[in-house]
């Protein structure tokens, strides 16, 4: 690999989206976490304040 | 002569990886993934045959002039058809997906195979004991098992060693990403069909802690250590699995259409930018669009509802839509190379359509989009979704997205895997030829049938249309039951198809010859480049696709005419006057 080539890897130079893209693992926790707030514990959520009749 | 070479082992951390080196696309195949592909596609096939099986007695019941199973026997084979082949056919087929998109594509060793043995022994054991619990009779609860209907304790734990199975396998997909970018295995970013592997592993990994949370407090009811399972609640969580594991299906699916084209006529993505943002859209969106199944229940809010629907499901379909312009955009644009540059279509009319992989790949793509993606969209928008809610267009829709997106796909994908990965030769070629028209035509038929009785108000899960046995009698249209006479025999026709794939893929695996580089009558054979293309970061840089842009012009005319169509239905119903 020459020189310039190994600079242009460099992760300064690789976009912001392309280094998210590239991280399996912060791409777990926003697969798992945007669910599980917005569909998972907000609807949890709603259904536990029903009030229970009486 | 036999195809290929066995590498001499290669020492890693660990253990001691053998290595053979494909002559076909010149990818290096770890013989321990190679295993654990096979035996998790043998397992998926199986699963499928029985799921079939249990889906044409459905289809023969629900066909008004045969109405062959009693009512007892017909929820008993509904609860085992879902559990077939909307899980274990297709989950078993995902993990080999995953292990071949990760070992194989990154050419690196994978992580840990006596744990992926273990986690598919757990994952037949689970499958088998669900199994025997519904033929058991005592199980009878269909695919949601909502409570308070209760199965067996075995059912149960049957589904949840399943998932933990499944869960494992998910684990040595992402190990092996660790492995590959450790041991530099492949260079700069992984491959688009691995990233969207990655994207099913992620929702894989979602929808199987939602299943967890679900069905152990289920199980732990089901045994008597717990009184009561809030029916509500179970619906929110549960559908967290129920309808998310087929958004796995969605982005395993995509990333083979992508493989195929690859393999098959050297496709390269047109974008890896774009491509890789729609798989995104999928990681942060996709799972939400369960809530389209709780858009009636009270007790919810419209907030929740809308959020979740019509504004997080539209931004996952637009990720759907992206993909639906670039597998077409980067197949034409690699026959444009190929030579086939006349008019508008001469790259689609002298595509290989008498291959399968490539038959079934594109015959898929196209009825995911126009079947299976707008009615999707229809269902989970909010006040059109209460036209069809619970009614036979449900099943009509899911059909289109898990049969003649899915299962097509992954049959599609199954002849590729035969010669490159099981080493034999495709049997019965002719046949073989066929099996993705018959079964693509008759998936379409099931879903469309479906898809208009439900909107003539035909309800779901009804044993008998003619509600013969009501207290309080209905009866529906004579159009309603010519559609379920269609569904039943587009049912037969797509059985067929299924039937020949189960034959094609028995006869190939068990005594299919084996397959010889150097032989040039291979039936079915893979481009030159096979290998760089779909193992390789990279795109092909090109937006002049006029074919593509008229099909996708098509599509949205489609879209747009049944989007209105169904909100013109709704004004009908509830007229203001």
């Amino acid at each position: 690999m020459s020189k310039n080539e190994a600079s242009s890897d460099a992760p300064e130079n690789i976009p912001f989206m392309q280094r998210v893209l590239d991280s399996p693992f912060l791409l777990l926790f926003l697969g798992v976490t945007i669910p599980t707030v917005f569909y998972t514990l907000w609807g949890v959520m709603e259904i536990a304040s029903i009030p229970i009749a009486k | 002569m036999t195809t290929v070479d066995v590498a001499a082992g290669q020492a890693v951390a660990g253990r001691q990886a053998q290595f053979r080196s494909c002559p076909f696309t010149g990818l290096r195949v770890d013989l321990a993934a190679q295993k654990l592909i096979i035996a998790n596609a043998v397992a998926a096939v199986i699963f499928l045959a029985v799921g079939g099986l249990f889906g044409l007695l459905v289809a023969l019941t629900r066909w008004p002039a045969v109405h062959l199973l009693p009512a007892e026997l017909f929820y008993l084979v509904l609860t085992g058809h879902g559990a077939n082949v909307l899980l274990f056919w297709i989950i078993f087929f995902e993990i080999a997906v995953l292990y071949f998109a990760s070992a194989v594509l990154l050419n690196s060793r994978l992580a840990t195979p006596k744990l992926g043995w273990l986690a598919f022994i757990l994952m037949v054991v689970g499958a088998v004991m669900a199994n025997v619990a519904v033929l058991q009779g005592d199980s009878t609860v269909m695919f949601t098992s909502y409570p308070p209907m209760k199965a067996a304790p075995h059912f149960y734990l049957g589904l949840i060693l399943f998932a933990v199975g499944a869960l494992v396998g998910v684990g040595i997909f992402f190990a092996t990403l660790v492995i590959a970018k450790e041991e530099r295995t492949y260079e700069g970013s992984i491959p688009l069909v691995t990233f969207g592997a990655l994207t099913a592993a992620i929702i894989a990994v979602y929808t199987i802690a939602s299943g967890a949370i679900i069905l152990i407090p289920t199980f732990l009811w089901s045994v008597g250590l717990i009184g009561t399972i809030d029916p509500l609640m179970y619906k929110v969580v549960w559908w967290g699995m129920g309808h998310a594991s087929q958004q796995i299906n969605v982005s395993a699916h995509v990333a083979l259409w992508y493989a195929i084209a690859a393999l098959t006529v050297g496709a390269q993505p047109l974008s890896e930018k774009v491509s890789r943002t729609a798989f995104f859209l999928y990681i942060l969106f996709l799972q939400l669009a369960s809530a389209h199944h709780l858009l009636v229940e009270p007790g919810i809010s419209s907030e929740w509802k809308i959020f979740n629907t019509s504004y997080a499901m539209y931004l996952a379909v637009l990720g759907s839509m992206i993909h639906g312009l670039t597998v077409p955009g980067s197949i034409e644009a690699a026959q444009r190379r190929n030579g086939f540059t006349k008019g508008a279509f001469e790259w689609l009319r002298k595509a290989p359509w008498g291959n399968p992989a490539f038959a079934g790949m594109f015959l898929s793509l196209v009825m995911f989009g126009f079947i299976g993606g707008i009615s999707g969209v229809v269902l989970g928008t909010e006040q059109i979704n209460l036209l069809m809610h619970n009614t036979l267009y449900v099943p009509g829709h899911f059909h289109g997205t898990v049969v003649a997106g899915t299962t097509l796909a992954f049959m599609a994908a199954t002849y590729l895997v035969l010669p490159l990965i099981f080493q034999r030769e495709v049997a019965f070629p002719r046949l073989a030829k066929i099996q993705p028209y018959l079964f693509g035509i008759g998936a379409a038929g099931i879903s469309l049938f479906m898809m208009g009785a439900g909107t003539l108000g035909i309800p779901r899960r009804h044993w008998d249309m003619t509600l013969a046995d009501a207290s309080m009698p209905y009866e529906f249209s004579a159009a309603a039951f010519l559609m379920m006479g269609l569904n039943g025999v587009f049912a037969v026709l797509a059985a067929l198809g299924g039937i020949i794939y189960i034959v094609v893929v028995v006869a190939s695996a068990l005594g299919g010859k084996k397959v010889d580089a150097s032989r040039p009558a291979w039936q079915f054979p893979v481009t030159s480049a096979a290998g760089a293309n779909v193992a390789k970061y990279g795109s092909h840089g090109t937006v002049k696709l006029p074919g593509t842009i008229i099909l996708v012009g098509v599509f949205f005319v489609a879209f747009m005419l049944y989007y209105y169509v169904n909100w013109k239905y709704l004004s009908a119903v509830w007229p203001l006057r």
